[in-house]
Parts: structure tokens; C-alpha cells; sequence
């Protein structure tokens, strides 16, 4: 008898609409590129925060939702992302782009080595060791004093002319947002990411084929880790300033909340959880000080009464209407 | 570097491997028969340290409020996990990995706030009874009486769990449950008691953890998440389930982050992590056989 096997997510069916799905976006990149023009500066500035935290979410989806893998410290790639900038920029006169193209690359890097030593274990064993191993990075980048300033982190991280007003961190942040995201799209559509589902659902039939699971599963990890390093690199767009809290673990189990809260079976899902999060925190942040008081409730109730997520049950709905026209 | 520092360090890291063991004992037993996550065990050690400076504080700090500390403060975290089985756990024991784990999250976050409420932010720290205070000479070494007082009790408490699980029919139906569940319910034992006498044990070990730290330490917000980190690394790397592994690994990660203290001050704090990593990497199923 064995739980290892995660078995909460169904196949993010094709049964939606294509070109409504389509409509809906670009309607919404349409908002929110007029957005700007009607909110306060610290209304754009949180928007930004949701497009960081979005790209994160959904970065971590790849390997939660479509790789079925027990990814419990997803974090630590966006914070390397974002400590790469740092350091590049504070430590070393080479231009700004350098530090951005880096950061992903050095995400990726690290993801490559704590995924190569992950894929080769199974359910919970693989998500202790992303714990163990993703705390040794925190541990190194609190400790570092010489190269990450340690406890105090980096602050005032110069920026480039162009991106240091608000408004134009903002429409950088959803241009690459909006890119990141078609890529990742692409990405769980193409034969690899049709292969990684099968990996999902039935790791030793895969492997009987002859599809190379850990090659797979390692693949699907540091590709998640790429896009966590480019959301690192917009959360230094936004913030300009980095502290080691962004790689401990509570950061990356606040992710795992906004995954399972937008629903892990649907590609938008982690998004809407990254959306609904900072905007709630935000506006209970003007109430209470036990924000995490109201953030455990909220879990609490979600684990118990929606595990597949608010658009994972719209779906589930929306699903078996269309199964009732099919019938008559 | 002397053989009496050795010594002594080895022995302080030997009694923090006791607490270590301790907490993570409960962990692993709950692992083991309830196939549970449960990332509130390092909440309910914080808990129970909490309460054990409250019962403390309320005889002034005195030798009996300590020892009335350590009797009190596990069994009001023992009721607490029963509250918790009872009221939530039991609906979700057929639900996925990651629902479980975030469902014990859940009760994390809560627990923090509540314990910020109820104890408001303010660092607390607890006396040591006179009876261990000081310290001895240890073949040249000096090692504190309290840490002694550890060791003591860390076998004390392994005995007391072999004993029960061995030796006692209801530990016997506790590692059949562990085993196979239908089975157990087959031959017409209610196993959904034997989940939540479980889980009451295992509170009752993280708060009896916690109750032993607190005179050693400042009792606060956020002890919860450094403990239960090294907790789950020690029960994955000893093996989920199995209770053994995880005293031999509470051992390897004391002693380990006692001499990393000793020998590399500055870098100690990743110690465990190094430990653990490569012992998951050797042994990925973890040093001794797991329970399922």
C-alpha cells in the first residue's frame, strides 16, 4: 500500500474552449494595460507584486501540477534569480542586462543541481530532500556575509533609467509575465509536456515504453526553476532590495497555497491563487496584524471544502455541463 | 583542541540530538501509522514550551513550577492534538500527500498567531531548576548538569516508547496499524482510535520536547519552523516511520551541528542540511527500514 502516488490532479481536460479561452486573456491583457491610467501608484505597484508572484506560482506548477512531483521548496529558484541581480548589479560594473540574462540561468543552474539529486526519489522522500536541500541554499545565501550581505540583504539595487518609475515597472513586468507565460503554455502542450503528464499518471508504464522518467521529471524541474529565476528578476524590478527571507521555507509553502487555491488541474489556477493572495493580504493587512491567522482559515477551509481549487471547481462545473448537452 | 572540548562538545550535541529525538519520535510515529505530514508537530512543540513557561511563571520560576512544567505542559499539548485529530485530521486520511501537508500547514499559521495573542511577542525565557544548574567535570570536560539531565531523559523516553510499542498490546495494534490498516479493522479493532491515540502520543512527545528546551533557550515566535525542519530531515533520513532511525539520526544531526559549531562557527547553521542531503542521497529510502 502505497500514498506516494499523487493522485489529486485529473488531466487538465482540452474540453474549454480554445478561442474563448483566448478572448478572456485578451481582454485581460487589455485591462490591464489600461489599468495604470485609473489606479494610484500603489495600486500599479501591487499589480506588479501580483505579476511576480503569479509567474512564481505558475513556474511551480510545472512540476506540482504537470509533473505530479512533491516540489515543497520552490522558492529558492526566485530567490537566486533575484540575488543574482543583486549582486551583479552592487558587486561588478557589468551592465544591467547581464545581471537579468544571468539570473535565470543561474536559477536554472541551481535547479539542475537539486533536481539531479531529487529526481532519483519518489513522493515524500523527494519532497523532503527539495526541503533539505533548498534550506542548504537559504542557509548559504544567510550566511555569505562577503557576497550576499547576509542577514541585512541588499537594498537600493541601481535599476536602469527607464524602469524607475512605477509605471514602467509595471509594463515591464507584464511584458515578460505575458512572454513567460505563453511559453510555459506551449510548453505543457508539446509532446514534452504531454510525456510529463504521462510520467504524472503512470511513472512505471512510461518507463516500460521507453520514456525517460527522471530525465523528464528533471527537465519539467529546472525548466520550473528558469521561470522562478525570471520572476526573481522581477521581483528586484519591483522591490529593489532582497533579503534571504525570500528563500526560506514558509515563502515556498505560501506558494504551494496559491497553487492549490487557484486549482493545480488548470493552467491558470496558480495565478488566480497569486492574485487573490496579495490582494487579500493587502486589504486584511489594513485590519489585523494576524494576516497568517486569516491565511491559515482560508487553507483550512480550502483543504477541507475546494482541494481542487476555486478554478478547478469552475471547470469541474463547466466540464459537466458540456457532458449534459452531449448527451441530449 | 583538547580531547576535554571534544568531549564536552560531544556530549552537548549528544543532548541536543536527546530533544531532537524527542520531538521527532512523535513525528515519526505519526508518520508511521497515520501516513501523515504533519508540519504542525514543530507548532505544538512551540506550544508546549509556551505553556511550560506559563505553568513555570506561575509558581515563580521556582524548582516546582519546573518540574510541574514538564508534567503539565505534554499533556495540555497531548488534549490539544487530540482536538486537532479528532476535529479535522481524521477526514482527510484518504486525501493526497500535498492536501495533508498543507491542511497541518494551515493549523501552523493559525497556531503562530494564537500563540502571538495569547503570549503577545515579547522574548520569554524560563529557569533552570537549582537542582541542574551548574555544571560537572567530565574527564577534564565541563558539561552542564541540564544537559546531563537530557541524556538522561532522552533514553528514558526511547525505552519508554520501545517498551509500549513492543511489548504492550496496544503498541502491538499501534505497528499493525501501521502495517495494514484493513487488516486491523477486519479483525474488528476501531482503528480510527488507535489514529488518535497516536497522534495524542506524538503531541504529547512534541510538547514534552518543548517543555525541555524552554529553560535552555528564549522562548519564541518562529521556534516552531527551525525545529520542524530538522524533524522531518531526521525522519526522512532515519527512515518515515521507523523510530529507531530517527534516534540514530537525532544522534548524526546533535552531535554533527555540536562539532559544525565547534569546528566551523561561522557556517554550522548549514550543518544539517549538509547531513541530511547526503545522507538522503546515499541512502534515499533512509538508514533503517521504513514502516510502509
Amino acid at each position: 500500500m502505497s500514498t506516494n502516488n499523487f493522485k489529486l490532479i485529473e488531466n487538465p481536460k482540452g474540453k474549454f474552449n480554445t478561442y474563448l479561452g483566448l478572448g478572456i486573456a485578451a481582454v485581460g491583457i487589455i485591462v490591464l494595460l489600461l489599468a495604470p491610467e485609473f489606479l494610484t501608484q500603489y495600486y500599479v505597484y501591487l499589480l506588479a507584486t501580483v505579476f511576480t508572484t503569479a509567474l512564481l506560482a505558475t513556474s511551480l506548477n510545472l512540476v506540482l501540477g504537470y509533473g505530479g512531483l512533491l516540489h515543497l521548496h520552490h522558492g529558492v529558484f526566485f530567490g537566486v534569480g533575484a540575488y543574482t541581480v543583486a549582486i551583479v548589479t552592487t558587486k561588478t560594473s557589468w551592465p544591467f542586462a547581464i545581471a537579468v540574462l544571468l539570473a535565470p540561468l543561474v536559477a536554472a543552474l541551481i535547479a539542475f543541481v537539486i533536481g539531479w539529486f531529487c529526481v532519483r526519489l519518489r513522493g515524500l522522500y523527494f519532497g523532503m530532500l527539495t526541503l533539505a536541500l533548498g534550506q542548504l541554499v537559504w542557509a548559504i545565501v544567510y550566511r555569505w556575509n562577503a557576497l550576499t550581505n547576509g542577514d541585512n540583504g541588499i537594498h537600493a539595487i541601481p535599476v536602469p533609467e527607464f524602469l524607475t518609475s512605477i509605471n514602467s515597472v509595471y509594463y515591464a513586468t507584464l511584458l515578460i509575465l505575458v512572454i513567460s507565460l505563453i511559453i510555459l503554455y506551449i510548453i505543457t502542450k508539446s509532446p514534452f509536456g504531454l510525456m510529463l503528464l504521462a510520467t504524472r499518471d503512470n511513472p512505471v508504464r512510461s518507463e516500460s515504453v521507453g520514456v525517460n522518467v527522471k530525465r523528464h521529471r528533471l527537465t519539467a524541474f529546472v525548466i520550473a526553476g528558469f521561470f522562478a529565476g525570471i520572476a526573481g528578476v522581477l521581483f528586484v524590478l519591483v522591490e529593489r532590495s532582497v533579503a534571504p527571507s525570500l528563500l526560506f521555507w514558509s515563502e515556498s509553502a505560501e506558494v504551494l497555497i496559491m497553487c492549490l487555491m487557484g486549482g493545480l488541474t488548470v493552467f491558470m489556477g496558480p495565478m488566480l491563487g497569486a492574485g487573490i493572495l496579495v490582494l487579500l493580504s493587502m486589504v486584511v493587512g489594513l485590519y489585523t496584524e494576524y494576516w497568517l491567522l486569516v491565511l491559515g482559515l482560508l487553507l483550512l477551509l480550502l483543504v477541507l471544502f475546494l482541494p481542487q481549487g476555486i478554478l478547478g471547481y469552475l471547470m469541474e462545473i463547466y466540464n459537466k455541463s458540456q457532458d449534459k448537452r452531449g448527451e441530449y | 583542541m583538547d580531547f576535554a572540548t571534544l568531549a564536552s562538545q560531544f556530549f552537548i550535541g549528544l543532548s541536543r540530538g536527546m530533544i531532537f529525538f524527542i520531538v521527532s519520535a512523535g513525528l515519526t510515529l505519526i508518520f508511521g501509522v497515520l501516513r501523515i505530514t504533519n508540519f504542525a508537530h514543530g507548532a505544538l512543540y512551540m506550544v508546549g514550551a509556551f505553556i511550560a513557561y506559563s505553568v513555570s511563571t506561575l509558581f515563580g520560576q521556582g524548582p516546582y513550577g519546573f518540574w510541574l512544567a514538564l508534567l503539565v505542559a505534554p499533556i495540555a499539548v497531548m488534549f490539544i492534538s487530540l482536538v486537532i485529530e479528532r476535529g479535522l485530521l481524521r477526514f482527510i486520511y484518504n486525501r493526497d500527500h500535498l492536501i495533508q501537508m498543507l491542511l497541518t500547514y494551515s493549523l501552523v499559521l493559525i497556531a503562530g498567531d494564537l500563540v502571538k495573542i495569547i503570549w503577545g511577542t515579547e522574548y520569554k525565557s524560563m529557569h533552570i531548576p537549582e537542582a541542574l544548574r551548574g555544571s560537572f567535570n567530565l574527564w577534564g570536560a565541563s558539561l552542564p548538569w541540564y544537559n546531563a539531565f537530557l541524556l538522561v531523559v532522552g533514553p528514558v523516553v526511547a525505552l519508554g516508547l520501545w517498551f509500549f510499542l513492543s511489548q504492550t498490546n496496544l503498541g502491538k495494534i499501534c505497528r499493525a496499524t501501521a502495517t495494514d490498516r484493513e487488516m486491523v479493522d477486519v479483525l474488528g479493532i476501531n482503528s480510527t482510535k488507535v489514529f488518535a491515540m497516536v497522534f495524542a502520543l506524538g503531541g504529547w512527545l512534541a510538547g514534552l520536547g518543548g517543555a525541555l528546551i524552554a529553560p535552555t533557550t528564549t522562548i519564541s515566535m518562529g521556534m516552531d519552523a527551525s525545529i520542524i525542519i530538522y524533524a522531518f530531515l531526521i525522519v526522512v533520513v532515519g527512515g518515515l516511520g521507523n523510530i529507531w532511525g530517527a534516534l540514530i539520526s537525532s544522534i548524526i544531526m546533535g552531535v554533527g551541528e555540536a562539532f559544525g559549531i565547534l569546528f566551523i562557527p561561522g557556517v554550522a547553521i548549514i550543518i544539517p542540511y549538509i547531513i541530511a542531503g547526503v545522507l538522503l542521497i546515499l541512502r534515499p529510502s533512509g538508514l533503517l527500514k521504513s514502516a510502509w
